[in-house]
């Protein structure tokens, strides 16, 4: 692992890991706080579904991307809604149901969504936000940016018939999407050889001659460097790529999910590559940062989280006059109230 | 002899009783079998019925479900499990434009004899996209047929009749949140006919209708009413289409007030349904508009405020009858 780490240091500076390490940390800290709020004190409802060992592409993403890259992706939603910078506070409120949440208390957990951000949600339909993906990156494109959008779904999404279409199409238009499969392995209780005849989900690419590559997704170096290149590539307006990030979930598919599906050796055996741990060893014995530095980071993630749990507690609820606002644009709609 | 089973059980008992019935029954859809079912209902029925018969789906809704309306087609009885109603909308097209058409383009030569069953409406703080009540949608389509039962006891009767002796597409909507509610359910086999509502509580001075999940809050409101004096009579539609119109017709011309309490959206629900039909054949004998409570005209929000607000409750309910009568408060 270090061996392969210095191999590749050269390429990234200090801070890149510096930040990788504080975005991943920052994520794991705010799922697990907000897990055991949801357990503890009930004050999270609804579907809650973690993103506890992906952090390494919520990472290796936003530092292949600008600000400006749309990120869209499924119902696990937290960790990409928190790299691309929707305040943890918003997020946290959110998850509360609170009117300061970044979805004024009105998505929750499914439904994080950061429009200044270039975050569009956050969807709980499994699969529509690959052709809705494919959408935004034809606007792009229609409006002649360079900017490219990274559509995120499941190993489950995959099987979806919205994939081949939205494949055919942003290859017949050449589209600036990049199709992120984030394979952890599961739908549900699905492991992902019981889904298909085809259990590489990269060569669904082939069909379409994307370009399409598998990747490591427990180091966000890896997931850099295949995102980065897929991103020159739609930029440079010569169309998608697919990437299947191979990564591993460590909590249930949602807080509810008993997983009797796999093994204590297999989560454990995971949990052993465990991404924020192969980070921190790499850049402690590589001397990119020391354990001052690594606690300091540590610190202020639990300070930020600690703070946002306070900031949803002390909000307030939205006003029960919301249930018909943001329905229509209009704001002379005439809703049937009787 | 009666025993106390759950809606779910009751459910499986349906399935497991038409499957060991009739082989060319059989159970799809995703986790139902060696997961036993995201909400437990298949639970147990992969190990008695094995891989050919309770059959586990990738999250693939369009396709499985062009596959269960292509052997239903080809002489099979397929279930066909949707995790929720929710999901459906993404298979709509082979419900719609294939199933339910299919008689009828073939001029009577092909049948689609399948049933769509699984979780509809609100569960709590789902979200928008997890929380549509699909009734109403589906009552709006020709060739096919649309149940919604309340109580365990209903959900067996109903979802047997439904695979045994439907032979058009039937779709039986339940609830996340009824499958723990339990209730006496004789041993002995039992089928109900679609199409039959059932007077769950009799009445004199009213009539409220309601069905799925909302029979609790027309139930409560009810109570609450003969706490006050007021007779309040209960319709559980239970197969909302066809609707049983003569049961409604006969409570309305008996209490001459009706209150309508559904979780569907309010433009062309089933509560305009009943109330157009209602007015037509029963105008003499009103005493007062046809009053309803449904969903609020949005999607469903997250927060819980939010939540209550939007969805029927028992203290509108009453209010809403006490308006019906005239009665002050
Ligand atoms: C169309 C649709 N079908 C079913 C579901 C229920 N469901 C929610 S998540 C999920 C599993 C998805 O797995 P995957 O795509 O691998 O994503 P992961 O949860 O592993 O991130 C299922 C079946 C849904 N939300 N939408
Ligand atoms: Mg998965």
């Amino acid at each position: 692992m270090l061996l392969k780490f210095l191999a590749v240091a050269t390429k990234f500076s200090k801070e890149t890991y510096l930040y990788w390490y504080e975005l991943m940390q920052l994520i794991r800290t705010f799922e697990l706080t907000a897990e055991e709020k949801y357990k503890m004190e009930g004050k999270i409802r609804g579907f809650f579904h973690a993103y506890v060992g992906q952090e390494a592409i919520a990472a290796g993403c936003m530092t292949a991307t600008k600000p400006e890259d749309i990120f869209i992706t499924a119902y696990r939603d937290h960790g990409l809604a928190v790299a691309k910078g929707v305040s943890v506070d918003s997020c946290m409120a959110e998850l509360y149901g609170k009117a300061t949440g970044c979805a004024k208390g009105k998505g929750g957990s499914m439904h994080f969504f950061g429009k200044e951000q270039h975050f569009f949600g956050g969807h709980g339909i499994v699969g529509a936000q690959i052709g809705t993906g494919t959408g935004l990156a034809f606007a792009e494109n229609y409006k002649g940016t360079d900017n490219v959008v990274l559509c995120f779904f499941g190993d489950g999404a995959a099987r979806q018939g919205i994939l081949h279409e939205s494949f055919n199409l942003a290859m017949l238009w050449k589209l600036p999407v990049i199709y992120i499969c984030e394979n952890n392995n599961y739908a549900m209780g699905t492991s992902v050889e019981r889904t298909s005849n085809i259990h590489d989900i990269y060569k669904l690419g082939a069909a379409y001659e994307m370009p399409s590559e598998v990747v490591d997704g427990m180091n966000p170096e890896t997931v850099h460097d295949a995102v980065a290149k897929a991103v020159k590539r739609a930029r440079e307006k010569n169309g998608p790529t697919l990437l299947e990030i191979k990564t591993y979930r460590y909590k249930g598919h949602s807080i509810s999910d008993p997983q009797k599906y796999r093994t204590k050796d297999e989560v454990d055996e995971y949990k052993s590559k465990d991404p924020i741990n192969l980070l921190r060893k790499s850049m402690l014995d590589g001397q990119l940062a020391t354990e001052a530095q690594v606690k300091e980071i540590d610190t202020r993630c639990d300070e930020v989280v600690a703070a946002s749990v306070k900031f949803a507690e002390e909000s307030p609820f939205p006003s029960d006059d919301e249930v018909l606002k943001d329905v229509y644009v209009d704001q002379d709609y005439p809703f049937i109230v009787d | 002899m009666a025993r106390s089973i759950a809606f779910r059980e009751a459910l499986r008992e349906a399935m497991s009783e038409e499957m060991r019935r009739d082989e060319r029954v059989f159970l799809m859809g995703e986790e139902v079998a060696e997961y036993n079912g995201a909400y437990k209902v298949s639970q147990g029925m992969l190990a008695e019925f094995g891989e050919k018969r309770v059959i586990d789906t990738p999250i693939s809704e369009l396709g499985f479900t062009a596959v269960g309306v292509g052997a239903a087609q080809n002489g099979l009885r397929p279930v066909v499990e949707f995790m929720t109603w929710n999901f459906a909308v993404l298979a709509l097209d082979q419900i719609l434009n294939t199933a339910s058409k299919m008689l009828a383009m073939s001029g009577g030569q092909i049948s689609c004899p399948i049933v769509f069953r699984g979780g509809n409406g609100s569960a709590g703080q789902l979200g928008a996209q997890h929380s549509t009540a699909f009734e109403a949608l589906y009552a709006n389509i020709p060739g096919i047929k649309v149940v919604s039962p309340s109580t365990p006891y209903d959900a067996k009767g109903l979802l047997k009749q439904a695979i045994r002796y439907e032979e058009d597409p039937v779709m039986f909507m339940e609830s996340e949140v009824m499958y723990g509610d339990k209730m006496e359910v004789p041993e002995e086999e039992y089928y109900i006919e679609l199409g039959k509502a059932d007077v769950k509580r009799p009445g004199t001075d009213v009539t409220i209708i309601s069905f799925n999940k909302m029979m609790k809050v027309a139930l409560s409101a009810a109570a609450e009413l003969e706490k006050e004096g007021i007779s309040a009579e209960v319709i559980d539609l239970r197969t909302i289409r066809p609707l049983d119109m003569e049961t409604i017709l006969a409570s309305v011309r008996k209490t001459n007030r009706l209150v309508i309490v559904e979780e569907q959206w309010p433009f062309a629900s089933v509560s305009s349904e009943i109330s157009y039909r209602v007015q037509k054949d029963a105008f003499d004998y009103l005493d007062a508009p046809i009053r309803r409570i449904t969903a609020a005209d949005a999607p469903l929000h997250y927060a819980p405020n939010l939540v209550a607000a939007a969805l029927p409750d028992v203290p509108r309910t009453v209010k809403l009858v006490k308006e019906v009568m005239y009665l002050k408060k």
